[in-house]
């Protein structure tokens, strides 16, 4: 009894921790079932303007079928979700993308049979060149934008370290290798918003460094970041506000330091 | 079932041992019409019609070839580039051949009519994309395949529009009317002169990076491919004296130009489409769709886009191939048609334009000389006498497919990523 009234409270209790800045994203009440499991329950989450902002919790949390919501490669049964002021729930994935939020995969995802640089160029969004026509009509124009395009890619995969495997198969990266590349490929795109589902998992230590060092530098560039992570460090190195999700719930929100003292956060995580 | 395209084994040459590679020559006469009226058969005459035979032989060969080529490349481009399944492209040929010639036998014009075939093929495309792209990878699979078998049906039943099994005659040919000058001839030999130029330099290309590739080495590739090289010479050959000699043949040696034209300018188009940012994303849906998706591309819209223009050049291709048959019928179009589509593309390398050209090119090759089989059945019988004889027709069908799929498999085993195709490519993980 007392525990259904502190979950009716809880969506309203997270709304109202709003963050100072001007928050680019905004979810509330969203819930997602898979036939009788409840993998989102009324989750709430914000994401202030030039943040790095983390989301963790235990496996099976619900964390990436947030994230699959936030960008509606799942549609939420119920809430809502607004990015840069505009409600874009029930816009199309890749119309979502157009708006400048993209997601990367917790298992990472590359194009194998193209070449690294390849993934690269396929990020950038509204290229004259992805419409049929413009392919016999402005042939000029798609030249220069590949050109151009091209040094830009090779410009983010140098500072991924890729950028001697450029012209080789993306399907011939190792694990962390494509970790890189898929959040060189999600910065081409130039969005607002950049969710990243576990970039440090499987990844080696030396590697994790670098992820972490990149992400700050396009961070102090005015990227924001959105970060699942079950790598405590790596969270408490790079996030400015965490927010924690169990069985679906919010169950916290706030510094990493305060998170991690958090008596009912340590509950979730370790058990009683 | 027939198990054999229809041409040139059934339509133009009979397949008996002696006239393997001789025309049959009644039927040559009848074919050549006036022109052979008052003919009498001296030595010097019998070796001209010799030659002659040989020359339309291998034209015909070039024509069904480049037919198989250009349905093909509409394969290549659904499946190669974007991973669609589609086990029922002999629809769109089924659509382009029929629109052509009825609508062609209404006296409408023929590019016109081939337009319009193509037109509704594309619109098939939509259709089926409409109600499958959505839905799980297979059900595209499952739906092509009954849909090309509703089309051939609803060709079989409909008499009133397509005579049914009568199948329809008697539709105008492209350039069959066409008595050329020596100037228009030598405007068409130029053109086919540019095609050829522009062939042997791409295999020149593949040939010079393929031995670099290799470091000064030569392997069984190479050789084949610039004997080839060589063989397209001797083709282009024949081809250009069969145009300068067009008032012959007009039907035949204006379809083999036609039928080379197209398949030139289709490949050239989706080598550039393949090269481009839109051929990109085919390649990103084929590899991942949900990456495609997730930066940004519109996967439903471009899978669409991939089926009509695959659909549309299949349909031009069903347009050659009435024309070359010189009659409709619906059996011409059963799945087996698609299975050779199939066969080329996978022969050549997915995902390879000039691949599926080659794939085309060793089909036909491999059916024309499978021709050999009567005689070779006839002298292993007498070798072995416990071997019989001759071999009906049924059978030799039925074997010759039967070299086909264990050529297949022979080719998996040693080469699984098609003539063409790249080996590093098998060895990826997703
Ligand atoms: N497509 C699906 N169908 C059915 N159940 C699903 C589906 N996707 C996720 N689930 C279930 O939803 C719950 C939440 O899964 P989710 O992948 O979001 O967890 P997570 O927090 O990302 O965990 P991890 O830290 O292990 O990645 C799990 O119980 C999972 O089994
Ligand atoms: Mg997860």
């Amino acid at each position: 009894m007392s525990e259904s009234t502190q979950t009716q409270a809880e969506p309203a209790d997270f709304s109202a921790a709003r963050s100072e800045n001007r928050s680019l994203l905004a979810a509330s009440g969203l819930v997602k079932r898979f036939g009788g499991l409840v993998a989102v329950d009324r989750a709430t989450i914000e994401v202030a303007q030039g943040s790095i902002t983390g989301l963790i919790g235990p496996n099976g949390a619900g964390k990436t079928t947030l994230f699959n919501l936030l960008s509606n490669f799942l549609r939420p049964d119920a809430g809502e979700v607004l990015f840069d002021g505009h409600p874009i729930h029930r816009l199309a994935p890749h119309q979502v993308a157009h708006q400048g939020l993209v997601r990367t995969f917790q298992v990472a995802r590359v194009l194998s049979r193209l070449s690294v640089l390849e993934n690269m160029l396929l990020a950038t969004q509204r290229q004259t060149g992805e419409q049929f026509w413009n392919v016999w009509l402005r042939a000029g124009q798609i030249a220069r934008e590949e050109r151009a395009e091209r040094d830009r890619a090779m410009e983010i995969l140098h500072s991924v370290g890729l950028a001697e495997k450029a012209h080789d198969y993306a399907g011939g990266l190792s694990g962390g290798q494509r970790k890189l590349l898929e959040i060189g490929r999600a910065l081409m795109t130039n969005p607002k918003l950049i969710l990243l589902d576990e970039p440090a998992a499987g990844v080696n230590p030396t590697l994790i460094n670098q992820i972490c060092d990149r992400i700050l530098q396009w961070n102090q560039a005015g990227m924001t970041f959105l970060i699942i992570e079950h790598n405590m460090d790596v969270v408490m190195s790079l996030c400015d506000r965490v927010w924690v999700l169990a069985e679906g719930r919010n169950l916290a929100v706030g510094k990493p330091q305060e998170i991690q003292t958090n008596p009912q956060v340590l509950e979730a995580y370790l058990g009683k | 079932m027939r198990l054999i395209p229809h041409f040139p084994a059934n339509v133009t040459f009979q397949v008996r041992p002696k006239t393997i590679l001789l025309p049959d020559r009644d039927r040559h006469r009848r074919r050549s019409g006036s022109a052979l009226v008052g003919y009498k058969p001296t030595a010097l005459h019998k070796s001209t019609k010799q030659r002659d035979g040989m020359t339309n032989y291998l034209v015909s060969l070039i024509v069904v070839t480049a037919t198989y080529a250009l349905f093909s490349l509409g394969l290549n481009l659904q499946w190669g580039l974007t991973g669609l399944i589609n086990f029922g492209h002999v629809a769109s040929m089924t659509l382009g051949a029929y629109t052509t010639v009825l609508l062609s036998a209404q006296a409408v014009p023929l590019p016109v009519a081939v337009f319009c075939g193509a037109l509704l093929a594309a619109l098939l495309g939509v259709l089926i994309g409409f109600f499958t792209l959505r839905l799980r990878e297979d059900y595209l699979s499952i739906v092509t395949i009954g849909v090309s078998e509703v089309i051939r049906l609803v060709a079989l039943n409909e008499e009133w529009l397509t005579r049914g099994a009568f199948g329809v005659q008697n539709f105008p040919l492209p350039l069959a009317q066409f008595r050329p000058t020596l100037f228009s001839r030598l405007v068409m030999i130029g053109i086919l002169t540019l095609i050829a130029i522009w062939a042997i330099g791409r295999v020149v290309q593949w040939l010079r990076q393929r031995f670099q590739k290799l470091n000064g080495a030569i392997d069984g590739t190479l050789i084949g491919v610039a004997l080839l090289g060589l063989g397209g010479l001797w083709v282009y050959w024949i081809a250009a004296t069969s145009l300068y000699r067009f008032s012959d043949n007009p039907a035949r040696s204006g379809l083999m130009l036609i039928s080379v034209v197209l398949t030139a300018i289709a490949f050239w188009m989706l080598e550039r489409l393949a090269h481009s940012p839109w051929g990109r994303i085919l390649k990103a849906i084929r590899e991942d769709e949900e990456v495609a998706k997730a930066l940004g591309k519109d996967v439903f819209w471009y899978k669409q886009q991939s089926l009509m223009l695959g659909n549309a050049i299949a349909a031009v291709a069903g347009s050659l191939l009435a024309w070359q048959l010189t009659s409709v019928y619906p059996s011409t179009f059963e799945p087996l048609t698609t299975f050779y589509a199939w066969i080329i593309v996978v022969l050549g390398g997915a995902g390879n334009n000039a691949g599926t050209i080659l794939g085309a090119v060793i089909l036909w090759a491999y059916f024309e000389v499978t021709r050999f089989l009567p005689n070779l059945v006839q002298a292993l019988h007498s070798a072995v006498p416990l071997i019989p004889p001759t071999i009906d027709p049924a059978r030799e069908g039925a074997v010759r497919l039967m070299f086909i799929g264990l050529l297949l498999m022979l080719l998996m085993m040693l080469r699984p990523q098609g003539i063409l195709g790249k080996k590093e490519e098998l060895t990826l993980d997703r």
